[in-house]
Formats: C-alpha cells, sequence, structure tokens
C-alpha cells in the first residue's frame, strides 16, 4: 500500500488500492511516511553533517545546470558603435472571427437544418446546407472547433474549476442537442461537416444485417466513456487525436490520421456514415436527446398507406417497419418480463462496469503526463529503463527532479482516475441494460416510423413516398404489378394541399 | 414551424382504436377514471398518454440542464480568448514540436533574441559540434534546412537570424545555444500558423509539459529586452 508501487506492473490490478478494489484512503500521515521512506528526503537533512556537504554539492550543481534552462548570459552583448541591434519581430496571432461567429454560423445552421428536413422536407436544400457547413466548419475553420470535441472540453471545464471553455465551444456542444430534444439529430442532417463529409460521398448503400449493427452501436458508447475519462482527468483529448476527418480538412496531418481518414471515406461509400454510426460519441448523446424529440421527420407528410415504396430507403437503419405493440394480457405479460429482465440487469451491470471502469481508469493513469512521468522515474530507479531516458525523464532532471512532487501528484491522480472510472463504468452499465431491454422489447409501431434516436434527418426517405410526390405535384409513376399489396394511387384518398406548405 | 403540419398529419395517421384528440393532451396525466385499474388504462391506450407526459417532462428536465450546464460553463468563459505558447524555461529541445504539429511544416518556430545574443564569431547554435570550417558551408551547419543565417558585423561579431520559411521547429540550434551559450534561441509557436487546435497535438507530446494556453493579447513568451512589452 504504498506509492512506491505504482507502475510496478503497467495496468495491473489496483496498485495503490487493496485487492479488494477500496478506493485508496491512504492516511496523509500514512503517505508522507511512505514518501519519506522512498525518497530518502528526510534522511539526509537529519543525520547530521556528514551529509549536508553533498546535499550543498548537489543544490550548487543544479543551480549550475539551471543556467542553460533559464538562459544566463554567459556571453555579454557587444556594445557597438554603429549598429543597431534589431527587435525580435513575431507574427501576430491570426484573425480567426472570434467565437461568436461560430455560434452565430451554428445557431443560423441548425435552424436551417431543421426547418428544411421537417417543414420544407427537401433533400436538395439539405445537401446544399451540407456543402456550406462543409466549407464553413470543415475546410474553413479546419475541421476545429467541433462539436464532437466540445465533450471533452466541457468534461474538464466541469471537473477542473481553472480550466475555461471557449464560447463557441460551449455553443457547439449545447445547442445540437437542445435542438435535438426538441426537433431530433438536425445537426448531424446539414450541420455537422463529418456527417456531411460521409454523408455526400454515399453513392451505393448497403444495408449492415441487424444483429452487426446493434453490436456496433456499442462502440461509440465505449469511445465516449473513455473520452470523457481522459478529458476530464486532464490526460489527453483521445477524439482530436483520433479523429478521422480532421486530416482531411487541413489537407495535413500524421499519416495515421490521413490513411483512417481515407479508409472511412472510402467504406462511406457503400456503408452510410460509418463514423456517425459506430464511432461518433456526440452522436449517442444527440441520439439519447433525439429520442425525446417533440417533432421528428416523418416519410410520408400524410397518411401511411404501407405501400412499402421507402422500406429501403433509409440507408442507416433508422427506418423501422410497422410492428403492432402487443395487446391485452400479452401486452401485460411482455410489460412484466421487461421489468424482471431490468430489475436483474441493471444492478448487475451496474455493479460489473462500476468495477471493469475503475480497472480501466487504473489502466490509463500512464496517460496522464504526471502519471506517466511517475511511473518512469520508478522504474528507473529500479532500473528496468533502456538506456537512453525518455524525453520525460531527461526534463524532470533538468528542472530539478522534485520526485516527492512527481509522486504526490499522481497518487491524487489515481484515486480521481479510480473514482471517475467506476462512476463512468454504472452509467455504461446502465445504458448496455436499457439497449438490450430495447432489443428484447421493441416499442410498436403502426407504420414505418423513423427511429428518432437513429434518425439523422437527411431527407432521403421522404421522396420515395407517393404522397410526398402528390404534396410536391410530381406525377406520380404508375405502380409495377406487385403481390405485396400495394395500393394503386388512384384509389387513394388524395389529400388537400394544407395551406401555407412550400410547393403544394 | 414543424408544429402545425406534422401534428395534424400525425393525428390523422393514428389507426383507428387509438385516435386521440389533441384536447385529450391535456388530460392525460389525470388518473384513470374510477373502478378503471391500471392495467385496463394500459390496454384502452392511455398509457400512450402518460409516455408522452413523461417525455415531455425529460425534454423539459433536458434542456433546463442544458441551460444549467451552459450557464456554469459561461461563467468560467472570460479568459477563454487564448492561443498555445511554449514557456521557453521549460522546454528541453527534444525535437518532437517539428514532428507532432497536425500542420505538415510544424508552426513552431525558432525565435533570436537579439539583445540577449553574444553575436559570437563561433556560435554553438550555429555551428555543428566538430565543424571543418568555421565558415557558412553547409557541412558546417548545425540547421538541417539552413534557416539559421549570419551576417558578419565587425570582427568578432557576428549578427544572426532566422529565416522563418525555412524554419522547421527542430530546435537543434535552440539546444546549442542553450548548451554553451545565452540562450538567446528559442522555440515559439508561430501564430500566423498555428490553427490553434482544441487540443494541441504537440502539447500532447511535449515531454517537458512546456506548452500552455496563454491569453490571445499576450500570445508569446519572448525572451530579452522588450520581450514584456510585447
Amino acid at each position: 500500500m504504498t506509492p512506491d508501487r505504482i507502475g510496478s506492473t503497467g495496468g495491473q490490478a489496483s496498485r495503490l488500492s487493496g485487492p479488494t478494489g477500496v478506493p485508496p484512503v491512504v492516511a496523509l500521515s500514512d503517505r508522507q511516511d511512505a514518501l519519506s521512506a522512498i525518497t530518502g528526503w528526510k534522511p539526509v537533512f537529519l543525520s547530521g553533517s556528514s551529509y549536508l556537504l553533498p546535499a550543498l554539492m548537489v543544490v550548487l550543481l543544479l543551480l549550475v545546470s539551471m543556467d542553460c534552462v533559464f538562459g544566463i548570459q554567459r556571453f555579454p552583448p557587444p556594445d557597438f558603435s554603429d549598429h543597431a541591434v534589431p527587435e525580435t519581430v513575431v507574427a501576430a496571432p491570426q484573425a480567426r472571427g472570434g467565437g461568436w461567429l461560430d455560434v452565430t454560423v451554428l445557431a443560423v445552421g441548425l435552424g436551417a437544418a431543421t426547418w428544411l428536413s421537417l417543414k420544407r422536407r427537401s433533400r436538395v436544400g439539405i445537401v446544399v446546407l451540407s456543402l456550406a457547413a462543409l466549407a464553413y466548419f470543415g475546410f474553413w475553420r479546419r475541421g476545429c472547433v467541433c462539436a464532437i470535441g466540445s465533450i471533452q472540453n466541457v468534461a474538464l471545464g466541469i471537473a477542473d474549476p481553472g480550466y475555461a471553455v471557449p464560447i463557441a465551444v460551449i455553443a457547439l456542444f449545447t445547442l445540437p442537442l437542445a435542438v435535438a430534444l426538441i426537433w431530433g439529430r438536425s445537426f448531424c442532417a446539414g450541420v455537422c461537416p463529418h456527417g456531411a463529409l460521409q454523408d455526400l460521398v454515399l453513392v451505393k448503400p448497403h444495408k449492415v444485417p441487424g444483429w452487426l449493427d446493434e453490436i456496433l452501436r456499442v462502440l461509440p458508447w465505449i469511445y465516449l466513456a473513455l473520452s470523457v475519462l481522459l478529458a476530464a482527468t486532464g490526460s489527453l483529448f483521445i477524439i482530436c487525436k483520433f479523429d478521422p476527418f480532421v486530416g482531411i480538412f487541413r489537407m495535413a496531418g500524421p499519416r495515421s490520421m490521413l490513411i483512417t481518414g481515407a479508409v472511412l471515406l472510402g467504406i462511406s461509400m457503400w456503408v452510410g456514415r460509418p463514423y456517425c454510426r459506430y464511432l461518433c460519441p456526440y452522436g449517442v448523446l444527440l441520439g439519447v436527446a433525439a429520442r425525446f424529440a417533440r417533432w421528428r421527420p416523418t416519410v410520408t407528410p400524410d397518411t401511411c398507406t404501407q405501400c412499402r415504396l421507402c422500406e429501403n430507403s433509409c440507408p442507416f437503419g433508422a427506418l423501422n417497419p410497422p410492428m403492432p405493440a402487443k395487446q391485452g394480457r400479452e401486452r401485460i405479460a411482455s410489460g412484466r418480463q421487461r421489468i424482471v429482465l431490468l430489475a436483474l440487469m441493471v444492478p448487475l451491470a451496474a455493479l460489473l462496469f462500476g468495477w471493469a471502469g475503475g480497472k480501466v481508469g487504473i489502466a490509463s493513469l500512464a496517460l496522464h503526463p504526471d502519471g506517466n512521468l511517475a511511473t518512469l522515474v520508478l522504474m528507473q530507479e529500479r532500473g528496468e529503463l533502456p538506456a537512453p531516458p525518455p524525453d520525460e525523464l531527461t526534463a524532470y532532471l533538468q528542472h530539478g527532479a522534485d520526485r516527492p512532487a512527481v509522486i504526490t501528484k499522481a497518487v491524487a491522480l489515481e484515486a480521481r482516475f479510480v473514482t471517475l472510472g467506476r462512476w463512468i463504468g454504472v452509467v455504461f452499465g446502465l445504458v448496455l441494460a436499457l439497449k438490450l431491454a430495447r432489443i428484447f422489447f421493441p416499442a410498436g409501431s403502426n407504420d414505418y416510423e423513423t427511429d428518432s434516436g437513429r434518425c439523422v434527418s437527411c431527407a432521403r426517405c421522404f421522396s420515395t413516398c407517393p404522397y410526398e410526390l402528390v404534396r410536391r405535384g410530381i406525377p406520380v409513376p404508375a405502380p409495377a404489378k406487385r403481390s405485396c399489396g400495394f395500393q394503386p394511387l388512384s384509389s387513394l384518398p388524395v389529400p388537400a394541399p394544407a395551406k401555407g406548405e412550400p410547393n403544394g | 414551424m414543424t408544429d402545425e403540419s406534422s401534428n395534424a398529419s400525425g393525428e390523422r395517421r393514428r389507426p383507428a382504436g387509438s385516435v386521440r384528440h389533441p384536447a385529450e393532451h391535456s388530460a392525460a396525466n389525470e388518473p384513470p377514471p374510477s373502478g378503471q385499474t391500471l392495467a385496463a388504462a394500459q390496454v384502452t391506450g392511455q398509457g400512450l398518454s402518460r409516455r408522452d407526459w413523461l417525455k415531455g417532462g425529460a425534454r423539459g428536465v433536458g434542456l433546463l440542464g442544458f441551460g444549467a450546464a451552459a450557464g456554469f460553463l459561461g461563467t468560467r468563459e472570460s479568459k477563454a480568448a487564448t492561443r498555445w505558447q511554449i514557456d521557453p524555461n521549460q522546454c528541453i529541445q527534444c525535437g518532437r514540436c517539428a514532428t507532432a504539429c497536425v500542420l505538415e511544416v510544424s508552426a513552431v518556430k525558432c525565435v533570436h533574441s537579439f539583445s540577449m545574443c553574444g553575436y559570437c564569431k563561433l556560435c554553438t547554435g550555429y555551428f555543428e559540434p566538430e565543424p571543418i570550417n568555421l565558415d557558412e558551408g553547409a557541412e558546417n551547419q548545425l540547421c538541417p534546412t539552413g534557416a539559421l543565417q549570419r551576417k558578419f558585423i565587425e570582427d568578432p561579431y557576428y549578427e544572426y537570424s532566422i529565416n522563418k520559411d525555412l524554419c522547421v521547429g527542430c530546435g537543434k540550434c535552440v539546444k546549442g545555444c542553450n548548451m554553451f551559450g545565452n540562450g538567446s534561441l528559442y522555440l515559439q509557436v508561430s501564430h500566423d500558423r498555428c490553427v490553434n487546435c482544441n487540443i494541441c497535438a504537440i502539447a500532447r507530446e511535449c515531454p517537458a509539459q512546456a506548452f500552455r494556453q496563454v491569453p490571445v493579447t499576450k500570445p508569446y513568451l519572448l525572451r530579452g529586452k522588450g520581450a514584456a512589452g510585447k
């Protein structure tokens, strides 16, 4: 139970906490004792004057080495009689239009996307808006700031009082979520440059099998959990680090980033929005918010006759076929089964993933610069480091090698990692349990309805609906002979165009 | 804005049996009539109204939550306009600035503080550790791109300057200058190139934790005379 055990075995169970996984509640005095036992600071100063001289020499040596750190004038600048010493010139920061421009563009974009997808029902409009978003948030702002990465700023901003979140980032995080709560995922439809990029290259969508789709849709939750854990502890922003498209927006970047981007973009030609559906951590937040949406895109502007023409129109698996809700006794029985399943699953999943979250927290300690440094310092003391010391250690030695400070920081950090990891694990477990309940006991629907959590309001399905064609005044093509219960349109009641509707 | 159209069509689309009149919405959260069990109420479709009511509540709570989060973070926003910068006192010239930046040629460049420079003839930032000759030959220079250039002023003084277009931010000259000289050469993020990423890719890789976010009004951490004014 000493801090000495940090980093002893990378990723192994609870280096500071007990084997039972109890949070490291080391009393302060214990910790100090442990520290002095390892650092040997106490003995140096307390065991007589024979140690004082070497100690002073160390201090002197440190001071001398400070020279190079703080730039001491070893060679005094010459006094020129006829030469003026130039001033150092630095470039002024690039004007970036300020955060409020981003906020304005975002608000206008969200309004336009909502209007185009829900009211105007125009796919062409959404495509045009996507191109504009791609141009502004993508290539002009070079993919930064973005709503997906804003999760991390918000997490760090809440966890760390000393961290200020820029106004554009606050808006990029909250506005799309607020809109999703009322009108669904308009942000994904035409404001997010990542979504726009994938959507615009989608040429021949293929369906992902249902079971695979459900499994892959867990990935963004894992990504979200990890990114919040690492951002809130101030370790690193993995969403930004592994962003596949930012390299494309900047037309530069590490090779791995560019290759990932190109591969994902290639996949998006056949699989609709792979990043949005199976990776995007902001997408899952929007999906949850959109489940509560008051209005959402509907395939038909009027009456669904279950003609099935829209059935395969959604490339994102967000269009549910009719599945009548159970009635009477069956409905009650199914409700009871669901409650039993949840009652069993929720505590189990919360406990299991809470435990696992703590483990993940400990394992990620070395991803924080302070945790990494403490690990390296202890490894070096045990002689486990290869010959050229890592740069982190060089920097540590050059800046005074304050070992107690490094270890104390790492101990506090590990406690934070474990606590946060557990909480995130509990939430993740709850999400999984609810996901399972929804898979086994789906909510019924009478018509072809969009899954509000998954629908990205792309407006593709609208034009497949014959009633939409009627609404727009486009001649409906004569139906082919089919045996699937398709009614001839002439037998349908033609709806009177509603007042104020476009093209009506 | 979408209220009328989607709501009206929604009502029309519902098949008989679960049809609800808009007026029923207000009565939705009232308890079922006496004598009717909860289960029976669910069967007759009033459970759906309860779901709507719950959804509405969740929506309200969510909106309030987002508002509160935005307000809370907004109170910490005042000093938010920042740029990334290197603290030259922390930098150990590891060379990662040249490779870790998201830009193809790093936004980090070497900066020279003329007022601190010793104008030495034998500059350890300029020359290879064991130069063949003490002249401007490329084989004698430490800088891999020839960005550190010098001009004869008077014996034995040379004035050194950085050609920013050539500098890649590798920090080799900085290391040489700090090791044996005055430390007048140092690395800075050049803000005409920096795109001010959400999190700086070099800051993430910096082994000395020398990167920090500084106010946009004072975006450089300069050394030497007059540096404070900039």
